[in-house]
């Protein structure tokens, strides 16, 4: 297992401009994160954990510093880019799932395979495995709507996961599920990480999420706080 | 990706049938106006052809100026020998005489006196030549109600709603009351052998239609004629040749001090038919274009309306690595799809109105009762080649600009920002 350091963040800052100002949304943020973590950004809301995780997945782009994903550099990045970035090495979970509700369950997980031109007997191989992750083979042909609030978010998960990527971004990824649920969730997450070695970054201020958590990376007012690695996880794993 | 695209929009009906319905309404409207006001304007130019102007018209210069009262006294003379003249010229056009006369008709009892009398609007045409094409042109056969064809001198057809006023029975005798080219007063008696109904408002009325060689007798008009008309082969009218031949016959004739120096006019000149063909010419750009305005807005709006319903697939697109370019271009094919099948089902709908009513036509002789022009009563829409294709594009591109104006919104937006909308 390699566990080099795949993010590198320096001296970060990020403005939002705000009428005639100017939103000081992160500042001063230096972080390395290592293949096959299992952390988290947490902190209340407002503290910018989802505008540093937009920033690590090249969604949005940094004011001043540096951060650098699997050695490139992300605020250099084209479009172009910065998309195949995303669709070979990033997956993303958010809290509202985004699935597309036309799609069947099948679909939904096989949309990244589809942008990655993947042959049709490969693709549904690997849809087949993620759903099977999730524990969602019976699901294959259902629609979104027609499954639990906690099914739609292992749909999400498996969608993330289908093409094996080196990043997970989760975003608050319990918020809308209950007790129950999110732990079921959290350790599919967890298994995941430990069998494929892929790196779960999950900005949240959920508890539930946070005992999990391998590494917890605080942050209040856009600056990191607190910066702890969890040596003993007491429910989780 | 093309099939996934294509499952998408065949179970998203937002995004697919809403659209296309749009598209269908715009482009049925846009065919079937087409096809009406291409109907109509024919109808009208190809009646006024007929009856009235020809494809050019021969008259002289001071009947010219008063055309509208077809003032006898002030023919042509010669006609014979300018018609003789035009024929070697222009041997494939047809060049007739004609002669446009207002009088009473006077229907007698059998003591002789009055029974009952109206106006008539006279019209000598050649109706006993063997080689006259005038019973053609004029669709008198069709147009025959009751009894015959005249045969003989002295025979004439009137409109029905003439004889059923004047209670004239096929075979009656009638005087024709009306003045010589020389201003004396004339009676001339005619016999009806038949009654026509040429679906013209303004010829329905009191027509009263005479070989012209009796006209000519009756009214003193020897060898003279209000009107030559010429018509081109086939009766197609050609703008351009009939502007030649005018510029090449009025070149002949340039005593422009002699009131009865012939002057020849296109259809376009005479009866101010130039200002209907322009705006029938015109008139179909103009619908079209408004078309695509008021459409692309229409799906620019519902392009982005369903760009915000698609916010979700839009931003996950996004984030599982698709290019905006590629997005984009997915939407622009969407809305090919859509634009094509729109504008086919639209095309389809508007070709069998035009059809229905090309052949059914829409009878408003009701309305126009008063109506003087050489209209028909009756109008239909005419279907032609360029009706199959006039809303086609316009439903395509209105549909593509509609979605690349709705796409540009989304192209332009910060990725970062359409997931923050994304998970409002």
């Amino acid at each position: 297992m390699n566990n080099s350091i795949i993010i590198q963040i320096k001296n970060l800052k990020k403005d939002f401009p705000i009428g005639k100002g100017v939103f000081t949304a992160l500042q001063n943020i230096n972080i390395s994160i290592k293949a096959g973590e299992f952390l988290g950004l947490i902190g209340p809301s407002g503290s910018g954990k989802t505008t540093l995780l937009n920033i690590i997945g090249s969604l949005d782009i940094r004011t001043e510093g540096e951060v650098t994903v699997l050695d490139k550099n992300v605020s250099t990045l084209s479009q172009i880019e910065a998309a195949n970035l995303r669709s070979v090495y990033l997956g993303f979970i958010f809290q509202t799932y985004n699935l597309l509700p036309v799609y069947t369950v099948f679909e939904n997980v096989e949309l990244p395979l589809l942008l990655l031109k993947q042959p049709q007997a490969e693709r549904k191989k690997a849809v087949e495995d993620a759903l099977e992750w999730v524990g969602l083979e019976d699901k294959i042909n259902s629609r979104p709507a027609q499954l639990s609030g906690g099914e739609c978010q292992r749909v999400s998960i498996a969608r993330a996961m289908v093409k094996k990527p080196k990043i997970v971004l989760a975003d608050e990824p319990t918020a809308n599920l209950d007790a129950e649920n999110s732990h079921h969730i959290l350790k599919t997450m967890e298994s995941l990480n430990s069998e494929l070695n892929t790196t779960f970054i999950f900005a949240t201020h959920d508890e539930k999420v946070i005992q999990y958590l391998q590494r917890k990376i605080s942050l209040v007012d856009g600056q990191v706080v607190n910066d702890e690695k969890v040596t003993n996880i007491p429910i989780g794993g | 990706m093309i099939k996934f695209l294509v499952k998408g929009l065949m179970r998203d009906r937002h995004r697919s049938l809403f659209p296309i319905i749009i598209v269908t309404i715009g482009v049925w409207i846009t065919v079937f106006l087409h096809a009406w006001i291409t109907g109509v304007f024919t109808d009208m130019v190809d009646y006024s052809a007929r009856f009235s102007t020809g494809h050019v018209k021969i008259m002289t210069r001071a009947y010219a100026e008063n055309a509208d009262q077809s003032p006898n006294d002030l023919a042509l003379f010669g006609v014979d020998e300018i018609i003789s003249k035009l024929q070697n010229t222009y041997p494939d056009m047809t060049w007739v005489k004609r002669i446009q006369f207002g009088g009473l008709f006077d229907i007698p009892d059998e003591n002789g006196d009055t029974r009952s009398q109206g106006p008539v609007m006279g019209m000598g045409v050649d109706l006993l030549s063997p080689e006259s094409q005038e019973i053609a042109t004029l669709n008198i056969e069709k147009s025959l109600v009751r009894g015959r064809l005249p045969r003989q001198p002295g025979e004439i057809l009137i409109s029905d709603e003439l004889a059923y006023r004047l209670e004239a029975e096929i075979g009656t005798e009638g005087t024709l009351l009306s003045s010589t080219m020389y201003g004396n007063m004339t009676m001339y008696n005619f016999h009806i052998v038949g009654t026509v109904n040429f679906g013209v408002a303004a010829m329905d009325r009191g027509a009263l239609i005479a070989d012209i060689t009796d006209v000519q007798e009756a009214l003193n008009m020897t060898d003279a004629a209000g009107e030559i008309l010429g018509y081109f082969k086939h009766r197609i009218y050609d703008d351009l040749r009939a502007q030649n031949i005018v510029e090449n016959f009025n070149s002949t004739y340039q005593n422009i001090d002699n009131d009865f120096t012939p002057v020849m006019g296109t259809l376009k000149e005479v009866g101010n038919l130039g200002e209907y063909l322009d705006y029938a010419s015109s008139f179909s750009g103009i619908i079209i274009s408004i078309f695509v305005i008021i459409m692309s807005i229409v799906l620019w709006n519902a392009g982005l309306l369903g760009a915000l319903r698609r916010y979700g697939e839009i931003g996950i697109r996004l984030a599982i690595g698709e290019r905006k370019g590629h997005i984009y271009r997915s939407m622009i094919y969407e809305s090919i799809f859509i634009g094509i099948v729109g504008s086919v089902i639209g095309t389809a709908l508007g070709l069998s109105a035009g059809y229905y009513l090309q052949i059914k036509g829409l009878d408003l002789s009701s309305l126009m009762k008063n109506v003087t022009m050489m209209t028909p009563v009756v109008f239909r829409a005419s279907v032609t080649t360029e009706t199959y294709y006039i809303g086609f594009f316009p439903g395509l591109l209105a549909t593509i600009i509609g979605t690349m104006f709705a796409g540009i919104g989304i192209f332009k937006r910060q990725t970062a920002e359409l997931f923050k909308e994304l998970e409002a």
